[in-house]
């Protein structure tokens, strides 16, 4: 009696105390006593089971009991620890099996029989004890397979408890790894269930087929007769139980009659309870599988409508959600949100029907920001109609807050606005608060119709609202602070630990004054967010360096760490916001204009000093390394900007040496040698820094004179290879290469036309894109700062004369082409080329784009003849770079709202930071604006102006690059050419 | 799981009442209210199962006498309702084949035994009606020595 009064009612306190007595009973003689033990055991498992975990191997014995109660008394300890944890018994699926085989083959004792079945109730809960084991794993299921078997032969008794059995059964079948024998069976079963006139046995069959069709749902079709008949029956538990059926093989082609089904149940249950369920799985369905938008809007419409403001809040969000956020097709969208306009416009038109207040709150949203869609006039009357149900007294003053906002958001868009005003006068004077307050806020927006329309714009739903967490919009006023004396923000730590230092003794120093000031600051960023202040802190410097050393530590760090790996959250604010960074890359095209202003000086420099150099040729033979350094030191202040320049420079004049070289050595005569073999010596000497240099000056000099041409070549040639390599290019120089054809003699001198603008900006490799007989046609991009220019150079190869050459360009969406003015020129003559320049401008990033064109051309027969041609332009054509202090970087990283992160491997000959940064630098026209430790900056701009920053960080041989730019897809096309590159080289 | 076992007249007055899980008193009257409600409402063609709220009843009816048993969604409904059955069989033993409302008023402490007996914390825990009956005929020898 004691045991059983242990088994119901315990306190998990007492456990420890009376564990021990308990466990001596479960040796005890009389096996009722067992029984209740392990009956107590388990209470003590259910209330506290990590107290009797050392008890296990008991457990097991007493499952291995003689006597059959105690035995079926720990199986419900089994059941609960299987259920927690299956894996760790599967080792007694064998004890378990033979125990049901004994069972089911009528071992027991008869007085466990109930009506003639051996302990039903046994076998039950063995079944579930196999089900739970044998799930997911075949091994253990394969044990089960006969007595389940046996267990499926054996309950063919007209019994109820034999039909709890079978069902049991049937759930353990499809439970565990499936054996199509057993299924097979099963299925029969559940034929039997179905079809049985029974109620009772017709509604566990229907349980049955619920569970069995998530596996196998072919069983539904062979009794869909049944079900439909199910469906009508009128017995409301057995169609709720059809109906969920049902629920479970909805698919896209059946959803409209199933859901049709599930109304018509719905208009006639009244439980609450049933409500909310069904209709969230209507809900669930609409959403999933709706055919059409009339379909789904109409459906979710009956839903609001029955399921009122029981509801699961989560519906009508979703519902919301769906119709904001839209598919992946723009037009089906609109369509679907004016068909949901137009139905709610309907509904309302309907007078004295009252709709439930969540159905209203989702009308009123769908109204005030879709109702753009609908004319012009239509606005009115949705204003109207909202007013309407303002007015009313049915609606919770939730709702009409709802409808004031929905008012709101159309005001903008009406013309007249009387029952604006009118509302406005009435709900000012409203006695709800928040309903005063809205109105109020409509009534000064209503004032300021242009502060409105930027606060509610259309259609901006589903666009995120960003906040600006980093309060960078007070930076300016926390600088000021900060220059008048004011501490910086300091983190609530480091206030604790100097208030600490400060109680151990008096300090005199200055920042103990300014110290109070610190919370003045500290409350321009009360998130805690140091970041903004410390932002500006940069800015001011000086300013912070005068509080103390110890802040100095924190500025410091404020680059590597806070201000450089901004959270998140960290988006720009408004849109307002926006034009700043624009301004700043403006600035910076200014920049670069006031280079470009600097380079051409520099060149009129060396054009006065043309004469000079020409006399200095002779110079550089004895003076040598002086002089040269005269000249380059003038050139010096320009050449760390041309220097990445050059250098793709010399890739084309590489090229063309070898046809110059033709030129060269007839021109060449023995002096000419001599130079250039002094030359090369003092060039030994210098390093790579300054034979770059060297080659940016000869660039200089080249359009000048023809007759400096070849040594300048020779000169660029020589930069470009290494010291080691200089006995091989002299040789080169007197060997001209053999590949001397007219056309590049052409090129030779088309390129020193050209040479004027090139030596400006960089240029590309002459691409030969087309020809034929008469004409050929090569294309050449040139790198402006400002835009690239796409030459085509159109080469008359008859020796006829063409009377007119056009070029045109097929216009595509992606660039903007604009052509450059000074190439018109009429009259080809033969084996003469002509030049046309088209500027091209990206009008939205990509990745690659083709551009289209013909040659139009007439020769002197007077045949007009055409000639297609097309070049291919990859975003690095448009990539520049941009040049930026680590500071501005730091304040355009802020402001960028998109960013992609990718890690990529190196290769180990790269690993360092600087040579990899190099190569993006050379390859993608990167900017490298700062190394710091393992970490790198780099910034480039898409033309005009998009700016994109990039941070890369190094470990081991991974580097991590992460991407920011105002563009929401320049990101990911230049971590794409980052990766060919990195991975490439 | 079980739930609730119930024992009902036909005017939904209740007789016996045993929670398995806590339900405060007050809820409970609500609750009984409720469910004998649902289930006086059904016609005996109707199935025995109903489902309320998020448990489902299964209830059994003799004579004047109802039983409902509320349990969770992973029972066996057919198996409960068989082991109503079984539950009436041995009040009938120990009882001697009268089973009416007059016995089990007047008896309420061994119906109590008895169900304590077969339900434990929700499971059903015996079934052998010998079992069953075995603790309270030692009871009933103490008391009448």
């Amino acid at each position: 009696m004691a045991l059983t009064i242990v088994s119901q009612i315990f306190p998990r306190e007492m456990i420890p105390a009376v564990l021990p007595l308990i466990e001596d009973k479960l040796q005890h003689s009389k096996e009722i006593i067992r029984r209740k033990a392990v009956l107590a055991l388990y209470k003590f498992h259910l209330i506290a089971p990590n107290q009797v975990q050392h008890i296990h191997v008991k457990f097991r014995k007493a499952l291995c009991d003689r006597d059959v109660g105690v035995m079926a008394a720990s199986l419900h300890i089994y059941f609960r620890m299987i259920k927690e944890n299956s894996s760790g018994y599967k080792d007694l699926t064998g004890s378990f099996v033979t125990i049901l085989k004994q069972v089911v083959g009528g071992k027991l004792p008869v007085d466990f029989n109930y009506h003639s079945v051996p302990a039903p109730w046994l076998q039950i809960q063995l079944l579930r004890i196999l089900g739970l084991l044998g799930k997911d794993d075949q091994r253990t299921s394969e044990l089960m397979y006969d007595v389940l078997d046996e267990s499926l032969r054996r309950a063919e008794l007209n019994h109820n408890v034999t039909y709890a059995i079978l069902f049991e059964c049937v759930h353990t079948v499809y439970s565990i790894y499936p054996k199509s024998e057993l299924l097979e069976k099963a299925a029969k079963c559940i034929g039997k269930f179905v079809l049985s006139p029974k109620i009772n046995l017709k509604y566990l069959g229907l349980k049955a087929l619920t569970y069995v069709i998530q596996q196998d749902p072919t069983l539904a079709l062979q009794h869909q007769m049944t079900i439909i008949e199910c469906l009508d029956h009128p017995d409301p538990i057995i169609k709720r139980e059809t109906l969920e059926l049902l629920y479970r093989i909805t698919n896209t082609q059946n959803v409209t009659v199933i859901v049709q089904k599930m109304l018509d149940y719905l208009h006639q249950s009244k439980e609450e309870y049933i409500i909310v369920n069904l209709v969230g799985k209507i809900a669930e369905l609409a959403e999933k599988y709706a055919p059409d938008n009339a379909w789904f809007i109409q459906t979710m419409n009956a839903v609001f409508s029955v399921g009122g403001d029981v509801i699961h809040p989560d519906i009508p969000n979703n519902f919301l959600r769906l119709l904001a956020e839209g598919f992946d097709d723009e037009a089906e969208d609109q369509q679907l949100r004016l068909y949901a306009v137009q139905s709610y416009l309907t509904l309302l038109d309907v007078e004295n029907v009252f709709y439930p207040q969540r159905f209203l709150q989702v009308m009123s949203w769908v109204l005030g920001e879709y109702s753009y869609l609908l004319d012009k006039e239509m606005t009115e009357e949705v204003i109207t109609k909202l007013y309407r149900l303002l007015m009313s007294d049915s609606i919770s003053s939730e709702t009409k807050a709802w409808l004031i906002a929905a008012v709101t958001k159309l005001t903008p868009q009406a013309h007249s606005s009387n029952i604006v005003e009118k509302l406005i006068q009435e709900f000012t004077v409203s006695l709800d608060t928040c309903m005063r307050q809205h109105a109020f806020e409509l009534k000064h927006l209503h004032e300021n119709m242009e502060l409105m329309k930027s606060l509610l714009p259309v259609d901006k739903s589903c666009e995120d609202m960003m906040v600006d967490a980093s309060l960078s919009f007070l930076d300016g006023f926390v600088a000021e602070g900060l220059s008048q004396g004011a501490a910086p923000y300091k983190p609530h730590h480091q206030r604790q630990e100097e208030k600490l230092s400060q109680e151990k003794g008096l300090n005199f120093e200055p920042y103990g004054l300014s110290f109070s000031s610190s919370g003045f600051t500290g409350r321009q960023s009360p998130a805690g967010i140091s970041l903004g202040s410390d932002v500006s802190g940069n800015s001011a410097d000086t300013g912070l360096k005068e509080t103390s050393s110890l802040k100095l530590e924190g500025i410091k760090k404020l680059w590597g760490k806070e201000g450089y790996l901004p959270k998140k959250e960290n988006k720009t604010g408004d849109e307002t916001e926006a034009p700043v960074p624009q301004e700043t890359t403006i600035m910076e095209n200014v920049d670069q204009a006031v280079t470009k202003k600097d380079q051409s000086q520099v060149l009129t420099q060396t054009k006065e000093e043309k004469e000079k150099q020409l006399l200095a040729s002779s110079l550089f033979v004895g003076l040598g390394s002086e002089s040269s350094v005269n000249l380059l030191g003038k050139a010096d202040t320009v050449s760390h900007k041309f220097r990445r320049k050059s250098k793709v420079k010399e890739s084309k004049s590489e090229e063309t040496t070898s046809g110059y070289n033709v030129t060269c050595s007839s021109f060449s005569s023995l002096p000419n040698v001599a130079y250039e073999e002094d030359y090369l010596n003092t060039l030994q000497d210098r390093g790579d820094k300054e034979l770059k240099k060297f080659s940016l000056s000869s660039e200089l000099l080249d359009p000048e004179s023809l007759t400096e041409l070849p040594l300048v070549e020779k000169l660029s040639n020589c930069s470009l290879s290494t010291p080691s390599l200089f006995a091989d290019n002299n040789m080169e120089i007197f060997h001209p290469s053999p590949c001397t054809t007219v056309s590049f003699a052409k090129e030779i001198s088309l390129a020193s036309s050209l040479l004027d603008e090139t030596a400006e900006s960089l240029n590309s490799d002459c691409m030969e894109i087309c020809d034929n007989e008469t004409i050929s046609v090569s294309s050449h991009k040139i790198y402006k700062d400002d835009c690239l220019l796409v030459v085509w150079l159109v080469t008359n190869k008859s020796s006829t004369e063409l009377k007119s050459a056009n070029l045109e360009i097929f216009p595509t969406e992606n660039f903007k082409i604009t052509e450059q003015p000074e190439c018109c020129l009429s009259i080809t003559e033969a084996e003469n080329t002509k030049i046309f320049q088209y500027s091209v401008q990206m009008e939205k990033p990509f990745m690659q784009g083709n551009l289209c064109g013909f040659v139009n051309y007439q020769t002197v027969d007077t045949l007009s003849a055409q000639l297609e041609f097309s070049v291919n332009l990859s975003l690095l054509d448009f990539i520049r770079p941009l040049k930026i202090s680590t500071e501005d970087f730091g304040k355009l990283w802020l402001t960028f709202a998109n960013d992609v992160k990718q890690n990529v491997k190196m290769s180990d000959s790269q690993a360092a930071l600087p040579s990899t940064l190099e190569t993006l630098e050379q390859k993608l026209r990167l900017h490298v604006v700062d190394i710091i430790g393992n970490e790198g900056l780099l910034a480039c701009q898409l033309l005009p102006s998009t700016p994109c920053l990039v941070h890369c960080r190094v470990y081991a041989d991974i580097l991590a690059l992460w991407f920011r730019s105002s563009c929401s897809t320049l990101p990911d096309y230049l971590l794409y050419q980052c990766q060919k590159v990195i991975e490439g080289s | 799981m079980i739930k609730f076992f119930l024992m009902v007249n036909k005017q939904g007055q209740t007789r016996l009442s045993k929670y398995y899980e806590h339900v405060e008193i007050n809820k409970r009257t609500l609750l009984e209210t409720e469910v004998i409600k649902s289930c006086l409402s059904r016609s005996n063609e109707q199935c025995s199962f109903i489902e309320y709220k998020d448990f489902k009843l299964i209830y059994r009816q003799y004579a004047a006498l109802f039983i409902v048993v509320g349990v969770n969604d992973t029972e066996n409904e057919m198996a409960i309702y068989e082991f109503i059955h079984n539950f009436v069989e041995v009040l009938d033993e120990y009882f001697s084949r009268v089973v009416s409302l007059f016995n089990i008023m007047f008896n309420l402490d061994k119906v109590h035994i008895i169900l304590d007996e077969m339900v434990l914390n929700g499971c059903i825990v015996e079934t052998n009606r010998t079992r069953i009956l075995a603790p309270l005929l030692i009871l009933d020898k103490m008391s009448e020595s």
